[in-house]
């Protein structure tokens, strides 16, 4: 969380294990990105276009529960993501 | 949006006032997103004249090509990974920072041209601007314009031109659409330093970026940035170098994976000020992208499985059926090479030619056909955006064992042979899930090993069936077809636990759209991929070829001479026919000669085991390539050289034990075929795993840990039943 609270752009209000993450999505529901969780997972989800204030949608999970389809923002692409990685996004409540 | 070039602008120098001819070729990187059509537009520019060579010290391929810019100009082109950003999370990303952050470089580029996808175009300015910020000159070729004109979007060219101060070209690099004007764009060398800047390292940063950026004479604050964040990975760093910014580093304290996630999200800022310009969206009817609706199929959690197993059966088609026949034209036109030369010369040269050099070099052309299939297929999948589904639908299934998705098609891969498979584990970019690929891939039972099966299951497995429904023959075949993938899934299981990761693992990838496959792509990927295996590990296995095949043709001493003269003695008092002479003459010479030899020296090992010294040279011989076995055993057991598999087979069926009973009972062959189940015999595998992994720990742990498990097994089965 360190560096989150450096930039005042992704503050996070509420204690972070309270909220909901992109792994409590039904499918087809859509959601706010609010912040995300792990650091190092974080550089990988923003440069993938993951960024605080896009919509998420949860296109589908595979078969096993595990792995997740999340479509992103308005420009619909999708990408492939494991419940340990989507864990890390929180959302807007 | 049109097609036509776009005006020089007066930023740049007007192409008069260049050197006419230049002292060196110019030279670009072309770099982009994965999926932005980087690939499609190095085919484009440089058709068939391409090379795949190495990046130093580092097993990713590094494709540079020649494009034709018209007229006499030309420039040469490095195709760079795909990546999302300039810091790598990959050891193949890892190739972009070695080669722009250090202007020394021998292939240091003049320009960069930066693939974006036009309809993303948020997330693909994400690389294009911190490109931009080192100020490297560069031209923007804007990708997928077809893509993002069906999706409504409109991108003002000429605003997005000004704004960025380099040149932008429109294009639908499929197609081939703006191809033409990019290359003008290139040839006139157009190519600007970025106008604009999105994102400068300020306030408490400067302190540690103006003091790297003076020791090491950078012209540029961002540069020097990168070098504080990345100096343990850049390979043209010296030790002191290092020793020193790390020292920087911990004075100021500086907390890289922050001040990267600030970078990244002031850098998107910048970003959506930019889009907000240059972008209108008009949104045409909303109706679900048919990339979703075959995602519901093709993902769905009965349909998806079992597509992807006819997909898998359409694939086992083709490699042992389809490929049967090419094969087979290639063994016989070798074979009918070889017969040309060897009754028009003679002569121990023209032996070594012909059954070393020629046979060696048949062992390796003779898997041209199934490489060049199992490429054209994974070529298909992963062009029309399939695999990345077999990825999502095989993870969960993969993870127990320490694999992941992206080790499946390796796997499957392996069942033809483990030389293609093992290079297909590149598209793997967690290190570790990757060597786990790798090492335990051989342990799949690939096609060289099937004569072997079905020669020794012939021989003690009744042609039987059981409950009147399974043929015996083919419970056993699939049997040690499923011992092979248990023990590769039991091994990674094992060296996930020895093996500590160097880098962390993602998962997460973009799901491309499925699309039509462009089989020039196809084309191109088999042409290279064929080129690799021929080149790389065609040199290993024709020089283990002729080795072997000088250690099998010569002996200590006289020895040869000795039992030759014997044999003929025999031979002239029993009145053999010429036939049967040669047969035993070329059994006693096979016997006395260095690898007869070595036989007889390991037989003590392989006693144990239930083997003699004759499996013992089949064995050996084996260690070259497991398809030398049924010709090794029908010399051995002096069948002549053109006998069929029925007639081996006969052979060993008449081979008697010392007490007069047949050599090769049931227990016996189990033991043998056990051990082809497991044993590492392959050079040519050994030498695409130092190709691929770029270290002679792998091949060698490969080696010994496959042997070692082989031989345990054939003990077990030898001691505990025979
Ligand atoms: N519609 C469309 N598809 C494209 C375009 N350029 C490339 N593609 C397709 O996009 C996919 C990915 O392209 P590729 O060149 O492999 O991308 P890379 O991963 O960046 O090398 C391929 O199926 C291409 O045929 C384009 O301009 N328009």
């Amino acid at each position: 969380m360190a560096f989150l609270r450096r930039s005042p752009r992704t503050v996070a209000p509420v204690p972070t294990s309270s909220r909901r993450t992109a792994n409590d999505l039904r499918v087809g529901e859509t959601a706010t990105v609010c912040c995300l969780k792990d650091p190092e997972m974080a550089l990988k989800l923003l440069e993938m276009g993951c960024i605080p204030g896009t919509q998420v949608r949860l296109a589908g999970r595979a078969p096993l529960g595990d792995p997740l389809m999340l479509v992103l923002g308005d420009e619909e692409y999708t990408l492939s993501l494991r419940v340990s990685e989507a864990t890390t996004i929180q959302l807007k409540a | 949006m049109q097609e036509t070039p776009t005006a020089p602008r007066p930023t740049t120098l007007p192409p008069s006032n260049r050197p006419a001819a230049d002292p060196h070729l110019p030279r670009l990187a072309l770099i982009g997103n994965p999926n932005s059509g980087k690939t499609s537009l190095f085919n484009q520019l440089t058709g068939l004249n391409q090379k795949v060579g190495n990046f130093p010290g580092v097993t990713v391929d590094r494709k540079t090509g020649m494009a034709q810019l018209g007229g006499q100009r030309r420039a040469e082109i490095i195709d760079l990974p795909g990546t999302y950003s300039l810091y790598p999370k990959s050891l193949d990303e890892q190739v972009i920072a070695d080669l722009l952050y250090n202007p020394d470089a021998a292939d240091y580029p003049d320009f960069v041209v930066v693939t974006v996808d036009a309809s993303n175009l948020r997330r693909s300015l994400l690389l294009f601007s911190q490109l931009a910020d080192l100020g490297l000159p560069a031209i923007l070729a804007l990708n997928m314009t077809d893509l993002a004109a069906e999706r409504g979007i409109q991108i003002d060219l000429p605003a997005l031109e000004r704004e960025l101060g380099v040149p932008v070209v429109p294009m639908n690099a499929r197609k081939g659409v703006g191809v033409a004007a990019l290359r003008i764009v290139m040839a006139e060398r157009l190519a600007a330093p970025p106008a604009l800047r999105f994102w400068e390292p300020e306030g408490d940063l400067l302190p540690l970026v103006r003091q790297i950026r003076y020791y090491f004479n950078l012209h540029n604050d961002y540069l020097a940035l990168h070098y504080a964040h990345q100096f343990r990975g850049l390979r043209f760093l010296s030790d002191d170098d290092r020793a020193y910014l790390l020292e920087l580093t911990e004075k100021y304290k500086f907390d890289s994976t922050a001040r990267q996630a600030e970078e990244t999200i002031g850098r998107y800022a910048r970003i959506n000020e930019l889009l907000l310009e240059v972008v209108t969206v008009t949104r045409t009817e909303q109706r679900e992208p048919a990339s979703n609706k075959i995602d519901k199929v093709l993902t769905h959690r009965v349909f998806g499985y079992l597509i992807f197993l006819g997909i898998l059966f359409l694939l086992f088609q083709a490699i042992f059926a389809w490929a049967q026949y090419p094969m087979d034209l290639i063994d016989q036109g070798v074979a009918n090479f070889n017969e040309l030369l060897q009754n028009n010369f003679s002569g121990p040269l023209v032996r070594l030619l012909t059954e070393g050099v020629i046979a060696g070099l048949g062992g390796v052309l003779i898997f041209i056909p199934q490489i060049a299939l199992l490429f054209a297929f994974l070529a298909v999948l992963e062009e029309t955006g399939y695999m990345a589904r077999v990825t999502f639908l095989m993870d969960k299934l993969m993870r127990p064992f320490g694999l992941s998705g992206k080790s499946v098609v390796p796997l499957i891969s392996g069942l033809a042979c483990a030389v293609p498979a093992i290079m297909g584990a590149r598209t793997i970019e967690s290190w570790k899930d990757r060597m786990l690929t790798i090492f335990v891939t051989p342990l799949m039972s690939c096609s060289a090993r099937i004569p072997v099966y079905t020669v020794l299951v012939a021989l003690v497995v009744p042609d039987e069936s059981w409950l009147g429904i399974f043929n015996m023959r083919g419970l056993v075949l699939m049997g040690l077809y499923l011992l092979g993938l248990v023990s590769a899934l039991v091994s990674a299981f094992a060296l996930k636990k020895i093996l500590k990761a160097r880098e962390r693992s993602y998962f997460i990838m973009e799901f491309p759209v499925y699309r039509w496959p462009r089989w020039k792509n196809v084309g191109l990927t088999i042409v290279e991929k064929v080129k690799a295996f021929i080149f790389q590990a065609g040199k290993v296995i024709v020089a283990i070829s002729v080795l072997l095949w000088v250690l099998a043709s010569y002996g200590p001493g006289n020895r040869q001479a000795q039992a030759e003269a014997q044999v003929q003695q025999q031979a002239a008092a029993q009145r053999w026919p010429a036939a049967e002479t040669e047969r035993q003459v070329a059994s006693a010479r096979l016997e006395t000669s260095y690898a007869g030899t070595f036989g007889h020296v390991i037989e003590p090992v392989i006693r144990p085991l239930g083997f003699d010294w004759k499996v013992g040279i089949a064995l050996l011989t084996s260690f070259a390539a497991r398809e030398v076995f049924v010709g090794t055993m029908s010399t051995i057991y002096s069948v002549g050289q053109d006998a069929d598999l029925g007639t081996v087979q006969q052979k060993l069926a008449n081979e008697k034990d010392i007490n007069g009973q047949p050599f090769f009972t049931p227990v016996r062959a189990l033991s043998l075929l056990v051990f082809y189940v497991f044993a590492m015999q392959c050079m040519s595998t050994l030498a695409v795993t130092y190709r691929e992994t770029k270290s002679w720990r792998w091949p060698l742990g490969q080696l010994v840990y496959m042997t070692g498990l082989a031989y345990a097994a054939s003990l077990l089965v030898w001691q505990v039943w025979g």
